[in-house]
């Protein structure tokens, strides 16, 4: 074989490799094009005012921060964001609690019946929401609960439940025995092997679960809906979907934008404070690696 | 610091049964180890005595004390696990003093045994690092270590040298003999399927199979006066080389059992004649494989590095005396 054949056959795969990374990369650009895009746009009309709403920009024209105050000096929209941070944070702590706890309970302790409890568990977050509104506003009624916070962290907290304890559970059982076994002992009781020997081995699912959670909370609609009929307990969701505007006939969308870019911001954060703390191999070192 | 006393000890998972009766004293301040194929019950057996199973039927006495219910953070024992089974969150130091701080023991109190351990083990360099910052040796050490700050009665190893390799596994073994003689009156119980552990190791060795035991003894016993096949086939490396039929009827016996260091080569009164299959050279001494026409080819040790070439002929015969005899049962009938 010459080498001019070989410098040929090298360039043209070569050509190849270049046709097949830039189909990659733009097959990449599309998808974060159409991701991104709803956001973007959003952003964009937040900062318009006036007529300008209603025209087609694609590139930011004016920086126009009146919707944004308009926002925060309303004294119900600040009430519905503390609401709803007060119930998507509950929300974690308490489904993390319950689901650490059961979590241990289903990992680590034999006893009769265990599989079809977790099944069962499993087939609770089959249920759509819609079809156990009733039942739920019946039991929300029942215990009095009807408009407050409390029925939102409930209702919540069945929802997220199944899956933080799947998640969780999952985990907990990839845990090696071994470092539960010498934990006992050195004399630990099971809640000391929960809180001191676990937990800081739990970490990245308790980080990735609780976030899931959180933002269901956060983004929840319907129950929030339902449950509640005034502003004091009102959810961001819910109070953006309800904005009026001066007449019946208009709809704030500038408002409703700039609100949104606002509800959007404390996942973000979350996101980026916890990102650190989703690492994978925290068992490392413990057992023979 | 405490004597064992097992009686009648069963163990069954569901309807399995694991540990089949088990009747032992284990003296105070011996090194008792636990040997036996996989799945003898060895580790259920040291499991029970940790309290980590639950014991099924008989007792188990520390210090004629029945201890069956008691858990196993006030027994007064410390276990190092096959796996280390470190705290991978805390540093060496707060693995070795978790036990105490569960404890409730004053931090000076703390400090001062974590350290005695750490300097006796060679880890006080690493007492702030994490575990996984350590090799595999250095982390069974800490393991070791914490067991140590335990100050238990008892020391339970289960296969604790099993994760390392070969060279460590030698140097670590030497570490665990010191340690005994350091720790004077602490009883240690050790768990291995290796037998060459359990001779270097062992004030007594219990060979355990199928959840009973099979024999109990010092190493010296246990290669010399072997209660049954089993036994004389488990202790000693090489295997002992058993043979049957017309090899074993001069000998009034239904197995013999000769070592391969008790077998002389060359032609003699009662040789047997066959073929060199392979040699080992080894150095110091060597080992020729020799096909006699028995199931198994016969190992033979020889001094030296002489060469045997496959196929070459070969003449062997037993030392007088060395020769273990079996009846059908496969118990012993003494040596001739």
């Amino acid at each position: 074989m010459s080498t001019i054949d070989q410098v040929q056959r090298v360039s043209s795969f070569d050509l190849w490799k270049l046709v097949k990374k830039t189909a990659f990369y733009l097959l990449v650009l599309f998808i974060v094009v159409v991701m991104v895009f709803p956001f973007y746009y959003a952003i964009l009309t937040s900062f318009k005012s006036g007529t300008n709403l209603f025209i087609v920009t694609y590139w930011p024209h004016e920086l126009n921060f009146a919707n944004y105050l308009n926002v925060l000096q309303s004294a119900a929209f600040l009430q519905n964001f503390a609401n709803s941070i007060i119930v998507a944070t509950l929300t974690v702590l308490l489904s993390l609690l319950l689901a650490v706890t059961a979590s241990y309970a289903l990992s680590r302790v034999n006893f009769r019946g265990r599989g079809v409890l977790l099944m069962t568990i499993l087939a609770v977050s089959m249920f759509p929401q819609i079809a156990v509104l009733a039942g739920l506003f019946e039991l929300i009624r029942f215990y009095n609960l009807f408009n407050t916070l409390w029925a939102l962290i409930f209702s919540y907290t069945i929802f997220s439940l199944p899956f933080t304890v799947w998640v969780l559970t999952t985990f907990m059982r990839d845990l090696p025995v071994e470092i539960e076994e010498a934990a006992i002992v050195d004399g630990a009781t099971p809640w000391i092997i929960i809180w001191r020997v676990f937990l800081p081995l739990l970490w990245p699912a308790m980080v990735t679960t609780g976030l899931l959670a959180f933002i269901a909370a956060w983004n929840e609609y319907l129950f929030a809906l339902t449950f509640t009929s005034s502003n004091s307990a009102r959810t961001v969701p819910v109070a953006i979907a309800l904005f009026s505007g001066n007449s019946e006939h208009e709809i704030p969308w500038g408002t409703i934008m700039a609100a949104s870019v606002l509800v959007t911001a404390p996942l973000v954060v979350l996101v980026l404070i916890f990102q650190r703390k989703i690492i994978s191999g925290l068992t490392a070192g413990g057992v023979k690696g | 610091m405490a004597e064992l006393q097992l009686r009648d000890i069963r163990k069954s998972f569901g309807t399995v049964d694991v540990i089949k009766g088990v009747d032992l004293t284990i003296n105070s301040g011996e090194f008792m180890v636990f040997v036996g194929p996989s799945g003898c019950g060895k580790s259920t057996l040291l499991r029970l005595i940790a309290g980590l199973e639950t014991i099924t039927g008989g007792t188990l006495a520390f210090d004629g004390q029945i201890v069956n219910n008691l858990a196993p953070s006030k027994r007064g024992i410390a276990m190092v696990f096959q796996s280390y089974a470190l705290y991978p969150h805390m540093t060496v130091y707060d693995n070795m003093a978790f036990g105490m701080q569960l404890a409730h023991a004053g931090k000076e109190q703390i400090r001062e045994r974590v350290e005695k351990a750490a300097e006796l083990l060679q880890i006080s360099p690493y007492l702030k690092r994490l575990p996984k910052q350590l090799s595999g040796g250095q982390r069974q050490r800490v393991a070791i270590g914490r067991a140590i700050v335990r100050d238990p009665k008892v020391f339970l190893f289960d296969e604790p040298l099993s994760n390392l390799d070969a060279a460590l596994r030698v140097a670590t073994r030497l570490e665990i003999a010191k340690l005994h003689h350091s720790m004077n009156g602490a009883t240690m119980i050790y768990v291995t399927h290796d037998q060459v552990e359990a001779m270097t190791l062992a004030d007594r060795i219990c060979v355990l199979r199928d959840g009973i035991i099979e024999q109990v003894g010092t190493p010296v016993e246990l290669y010399e006066q072997p209660q049954s096949i089993f036994v004389a086939g488990f202790i000693g490396s090489p295997k002992m080389n058993f043979l049957t039929g017309r090899f074993a009827e001069p000998y009034g016996a239904k197995t013999i059992g000769v070592r391969s260091e008790h077998i002389q080569i060359g032609p003699g009164e009662g040789a047997w004649t066959g073929k060199v299959i392979h040699s080992e050279n080894l150095g110091s001494d060597s080992y020729v494989y020799a096909d006699m026409g028995a199931d198994e080819p016969v190992v033979v040790r020889e001094d030296g590095t002489k060469k045997h070439q496959p196929g070459e002929p070969i003449s062997i015969r037993p030392i007088p005396g060395q020769v273990h005899r079996f009846d059908a049962e496969g118990r012993p009938l003494g040596r001739q």
